[in-house]
């Protein structure tokens, strides 16, 4: 249902943090983390997830497979 | 003595090159190349007579915007600001070492609050500390909130402190009024290019309005911000400063046609810097070899773009969390650990006392190299000579040979000395060892020079230096350089009319690369 931050990848830059929407991202141990709570894929905002648009590391910002896919409220 | 020529093929390829280079930037007819004899000494050495009242009363004590200041006044940089909007070929955010030393590198990041503690605590102790410079390690427009409450805080506390901060540009026309309230009156912007074919292949991508965009897209975006909030700097009368990163091969050549633009939009000071690469920065441009240019080639450009407009030479790419004069480092005199222990109190007429001194200082210095430079006039021939000058600041030639960690290079000729540029020789950092022989990273760091003037230096690197064809001068010992450079430059070209030393041209230099050893 969400995002999530490849934490050996994150260069704790903060870019992700001020781009979300939905204030999904926090600081956590030294590098950020994703509430998959809160995330919604940035659907319903942006045509493109923002965390992962703004990260200067590719592959870094990606999909959590562990939970499903965000489902828009009709 | 003095015709020690450079026999490896390498040098030769070099010397080819820095041909090239020179023959297609003679043929750019927009600005001069060197400043003949008369010509009025430009460049950021500009001193006050060569800029408009307004223009020196704002840069007089500014380290980055005058080459005459940056022997007397410190600069510092807070890391405040790590969210960057852009992806630059040059820059990899990743690599993080303490001992590194190039722009966008950090040690520790800095909140607003603790920032403001930090600029006073080294006002306190560096009273010549007149600037603070929020640089990064991102781009300071891309965190506003962080770097706005940050001069919020210290404009509150010292307001004798110069603002300044540095940017990509690409949400600059966003910000214009802000930086205008806050009273930044220094905006330095990076600009590498103003054709978008040739920014594509500097930027992989730009975040803007939510989006990212790649390639010509990517570059036609950021050209057209950069060119914008330039505009609108200068129309609300703050100062700007323009970064170049000459990269060979991709902008070398469109850089004047930037310097062109950037100076048709009232840009005040153009500084071109060379590309830093090397493979184990993680960079695109280090990983697949790009290299970064000679010393020639970077004076050549340099020299071809100075027409009506400054060029700046003193520039040493400093981290982001830089403190002191410009080439040195005393971060680590001010960790956030030790700041926050620090008894701090702020005093300006102390400041102030300390800073008229150095003016005197400053003034003496002034009026010794018109001194010289009047012993000059009549002068005919056109020999030119650049001259390497070891120095830890005030304008003197005051520091030993073996402990230089970079020596500044002028150029002698009949129109007098000019500052044209400097050269680090610290030890490079090779898996971790110093363990290169520093006399030869030295020579071949100024091996375009005909002499080094030093305070002191032993009998062997003496030697060296002059097998190498370099002439050791140690006679003008704690004296002002530029006086002492032309005095030794009239008895040179004496030596040369007498037969007694040979006047040849000398090869090229190479700039550092390698990661610097902060100790």
């Amino acid at each position: 249902m969400a995002y999530k931050i490849v934490a050996s990848q994150c260069t704790s830059c903060t870019a992700c943090e001020a781009e979300c929407p939905n204030v999904a991202i926090s600081q956590k141990n030294g590098t950020f983390v994703i509430n998959p709570k809160k995330c919604t894929e940035c659907i319903g905002y942006f045509d493109v997830p923002q965390c992962v648009a703004v990260c200067p590391v590719d592959d870094t910002c990606i999909i959590d497979t562990s939970v499903p896919r965000y489902q828009p409220r009709a | 003595m003095f015709d020690a020529p450079l026999g490896d093929t390498e040098s030769n390829e070099t010397a080819s090159r820095v041909d090239d280079v020179m023959q297609r930037i003679a043929e750019h007819k927009g600005c001069g190349t060197h400043g003949g004899s008369g010509k009025a000494s430009c460049g950021s050495a500009a001193g006050q007579s060569d800029l408009a009242p307004e223009i020196w009363e704002k840069v007089k004590n500014h380290p980055c915007y005058s080459e005459e200041a940056h022997h007397h006044y410190a600069r510092m940089h807070v890391a405040v600001a790590p969210a960057c909007n852009i992806q630059c070929n040059y820059c990899n955010r990743k690599y993080d070492c303490a001992n590194e030393s190039r722009p966008g590198v950090v040690s520790e990041k800095l909140t607003p609050e603790q920032a403001a503690k930090k600029v006073l605590a080294v006002a306190s102790t560096i009273p010549q500390m007149t600037v603070l410079g929020i640089a990064g390690p991102g781009d300071p427009l891309a965190n506003p909130e962080k770097t706005f409450r940050t001069f919020e805080l210290i404009s509150q506390a010292a307001p004798d402190i110069k603002l300044c901060l540095s940017t990509n540009g690409l949400t600059l026309p966003d910000h214009v009024d802000t930086i205008a309230h806050y009273k930044v009156d220094h905006v330095t912007i990076t600009v590498n290019m103003v054709d978008p074919d040739i920014g594509a292949e500097i930027y992989p991508w730009v975040f803007f309005k939510h989006k990212r965009y790649t390639g010509r897209d990517a570059a036609e975006i950021l050209t057209e911000r950069q060119m914008r909030g330039l505009e609108m700097l200068t129309e609300r009368g703050i100062l700007c400063k323009i970064n170049s990163v000459m990269i060979p091969g991709i902008n070398n050549d469109h850089l004047v046609q930037v310097n062109r633009e950037v100076k048709s939009r009232g840009a005040f000071l153009h500084n071109i810097m060379p590309l830093i690469s090397a493979p184990e920065h993680g960079t695109v441009f280090g990983l697949n070899g790009k290299r970064g240019p000679t010393a020639q080639e970077l004076k050549a450009l340099q020299d071809s773009c100075e027409g009506e407009m400054n060029m700046m030479r003193h520039c040493r790419q400093c981290r982001a969390d830089a403190v002191g004069l410009l080439g040195e480092d005393r971060s680590a005199e001010f960790t956030t650990d030790k700041i926050m222990q620090m008894e701090v109190t702020y005093d300006l007429d102390t400041r102030k006392a300390y800073q008229d001194k150095v003016e005197e200082e400053r003034q003496a210095k002034v009026a010794a190299k018109a001194a010289e430079l009047e012993s000059l006039a009549g002068e005919l021939s056109d020999i030119e000579v650049l001259v390497a000058v070891a120095t830890k600041g005030g304008g003197r030639i005051n520091e030993h040979f073996g402990h230089a960690r970079e020596f500044q290079i002028y150029e002698l000729s009949a129109a007098g000395a000019k500052f044209v540029g400097h050269r680090r020789v610290d030890l490079y950092c090779q898996g971790g060892y110093g363990d290169e022989d520093s006399l030869e990273t030295v020579i071949r760091a100024i091996n375009d020079c005909t002499a080094v003037f030093v305070s002191k230096i032993g009998g062997c690197p003496k030697k060296d230096l002059q097998a190498a064809g370099i002439d050791p001068v140690d006679g003008f010992a704690h004296e002002f350089i530029e006086q002492s450079a032309i005095a030794w430059f009239k008895s040179y070209l004496d030596r040369v009319r007498s037969g007694e030393v040979v006047h040849a041209a000398r090869g090229d230099a190479s700039i550092r690369q390698g990661a610097f050893i902060a100790a």
